[in-house]
């Protein structure tokens, strides 16, 4: 009995210096995570000190991209891509919804789990694939009949004809997008899917029990309830858009030439770094790691956007 | 009162009227919903069966037991597989799911047990589920900086599995973070209540309910770093011959994909589709395995 006694203060004063050191080693790999972020960002800011000096603001908004007088400007790799990125979207939300909408409403139970199953599976093969399926299936198609039919009926409008004038090489702005417009619509779907089903039901079942059609059900319940996440959704496509690389990599053409048309070959950020990066020179280099700045810095705005939207919904669920 | 006895059915009918036609819109309206709604699906999953079935038909031709055993050819040459990159593949991921699984739990138990309502912990939560959506790219990029510029630039295949191990960490925190927090409170509390310290409390009862859960955040880490090529251009960057040299370069299967399906040479495109393949159906696989695990293993809490 008294050694029990005796023992005890020692035990509880080493269980206290455990908790202690498991709290702080737990602490330490939370904080690891903030560090792997900021440490993200500036080393590829301090890396790209030397093109951001040298250039100045011009960095920018000049067109000239030239790696063999040292004159970088990145207007061309970031208007390829938000233009990709917009391409895509464009495609992609309007279908990502028509999926949400007939996996949450239309479709009949036991066939809900499949397709859902099945267009969370289109989000999980690898980005290379998709790029690599553009480039022996979809540059073909572009080339034999889309590209030429655009020439013949948007071509001629006399407004945005020049965005769908061009050589029917195949590859460029449209067919990037159209890419990752694929990569997308699982990613968007699957969220749009996940907030539709957080509706009440008691709302949904209101509306029908007035007569209310699916459509209307959707369009005045289930939408105006989860609106701030589904934009939510959009930003995360969104910011997936803007970064991804393999895909556009292969069906971008990798031009840095700035061409007003969908049709021509032009680059992205991503595809830009991914082609030169390992056989760039120092200031090429410095150039390439802050232009990987300047995607971070969009995608972390959008990206942060589309978490703070989403979560808004998470808190009117009440978790 | 001043609705005289032949108006009154008059109105009658033309509000009939109106009610038909608004009928008939809204019945048009929904039909149209419906049927674009059941487009967008087939879209989807044409595309899906399209992909799949482009990877299986171009690829199926290069499957052969040579394939995981041979070295990559130079071009032109008969023969050949892809046995340096599946293997380095393998080393990079395995190392990178090493890194990354043990600080990404810890991460994630601390965001779960210890975080509570502290900023600390939101602002963290915040990041890591920005870093979960981040770029790949800008993941190898920082890498690069960290690691392959201060070595004197020499890639190697550490800096690979480094870059893969920064994709891991947040899959497995957000998944860790999640699981444990559906561990219910009364395990803790009736631990606690026995005199367990708190560390012991969590190795030993919470790790336990929520091991499927976590589980399957590493198969999901697995399945998203095995196809990933982007952050492995520029820190493992890719060798021809086999190398089991961790500080120098190594091949790995999607970088291999990626320089020779641009080739012009068909054996090299045959090659860069069998990866696509094996590749492809690996993903599958471990995505399936990780919702089975998850779904046989669902609390069922409502």
């Amino acid at each position: 009995m008294a050694h029990a006694l005796a023992t005890t203060p020692v035990r509880s004063r080493k269980d206290r210096r455990n908790d202690a050191l498991f709290q702080y080693l737990l602490a330490g790999a939370a904080i690891l995570v903030l560090i792997a972020l900021t440490g993200a960002a500036l080393s590829m800011l301090w890396g790209g000190r030397e093109a951001l000096l040298s250039q100045g603001w011009t960095f920018f908004f000049s067109t000239e991209w030239n790696p063999v007088e040292n004159r970088y400007g990145a207007l061309v790799p970031i208007y390829g891509t938000l233009v990709t990125a917009l391409l895509a979207l464009l495609l992609a939300v309007p279908v990502s919804f028509g999926i949400a909408f007939f996996l949450t409403e239309v479709a009949p139970v036991w066939l809900r789990g499949p397709i859902g199953t099945a267009v969370e599976l289109l989000a999980g093969i690898p980005s290379i694939i998709y790029g690599m399926w553009g480039l022996f299936v979809l540059v073909p198609m572009m080339t034999e009949y889309v590209t030429p039919w655009l020439n013949d009926t948007l071509g001629s409008l006399p407004v945005i004809g020049v965005m769908f004038q061009g050589p029917p090489l195949g590859i460029g702005y449209l067919t990037a997008g159209f890419v990752l417009a694929i990569m997308v619509i699982p990613f968007i779907c699957s969220i749009m899917r996940e907030v539709f089903l957080t509706v009440p039901n008691r709302l949904k079942e209101s509306a029908y029990a007035l007569g209310c059609t699916r459509w209307e059900v959707v369009k005045d319940i289930v939408l105006p309830y989860t609106r701030t996440a589904v934009v939510g959704g959009i930003f995360l496509g969104l910011g997936r858009a803007l970064g991804e690389t393999m895909a556009v990599a292969f069906v971008i053409g990798n031009t840095v030439r700035f061409s007003p048309s969908l049709l021509e070959p032009g680059t992205t950020i991503a595809a830009l770094i991914a082609n030169d990066f390992a056989e760039a020179t120092d200031t090429y280099r410095s150039a390439l790691l802050l232009l990987g700045f300047v995607l971070f810095i969009v995608t972390f705005f959008v990206l942060a956007i589309a978490r703070l939207m989403l979560s808004r919904i998470a808190r009117k669920e009440g978790n | 009162m001043a609705v005289s006895g032949s108006a009154r059915p008059q109105r009658q009918a033309a509000t009939t009227q109106f009610a038909e036609r608004l009928y008939r819109r809204r019945r048009l309206s929904n039909a149209i919903a419906l049927t674009l709604s059941c487009a967008a699906a087939a879209f989807g999953l044409i595309f899906l069966f399209w992909i799949l079935w482009t990877t299986v038909s171009k690829g199926i031709g290069g499957i052969s037991w040579a394939l995981f055993t041979q070295p990559t050819p130079p071009p032109m040459a008969e023969g050949g597989g892809l046995g340096n990159a599946f293997f380095g593949s393998m080393v990079m991921c395995v190392l990178a799911i090493v890194i990354g699984t043990p600080l990404g739990i810890a991460a994630g138990t601390w965001l779960s047990e210890y975080a509570g309502a502290r900023k600390l912990g939101t602002v963290v939560r915040f990041v890591n589920d920005i870093l979960l959506s981040a770029p790949s790219i800008v993941l190898g990029l920082f890498v690069y900086t960290l690691v392959v510029a201060q070595m004197g630039g020499s890639f190697s295949a550490l800096a690979g599995a480094l870059a893969l191990a920064f994709i891991v960490l947040p899959v497995v925190v957000r998944t860790t973070d999640e699981m444990l927090r559906l561990v219910p409170t009364q395990m803790r509390e009736a631990a606690l209540s026995l005199g367990v310290p708190q560390w012991k409390v969590i190795t030993q009862v919470l790790y336990r309910g929520a091991s499927a859960g976590i589980v399957t955040g590493v198969l999901l880490a697995l399945a998203r770093i095995s196809g990933e090529t982007a952050p492995l251009l520029f820190t493992a960057f890719g060798n021809q011959y086999w190398s089991t040299d961790l500080m120098r370069p190594m091949a790995s299967v999607p970088v291999v994909m990626y320089q020779y399906a641009g080739s012009p040479y068909e054996s090299w495109q045959l090659l860069a589709w069998s990866g696509a393949l094996v590749l492809t159906t690996f993903v599958l696989l471990i995505s399936l395995a990780a919702r089975a695990l998850l779904l046989r293993n669902r609390v069922p809490n409502d």
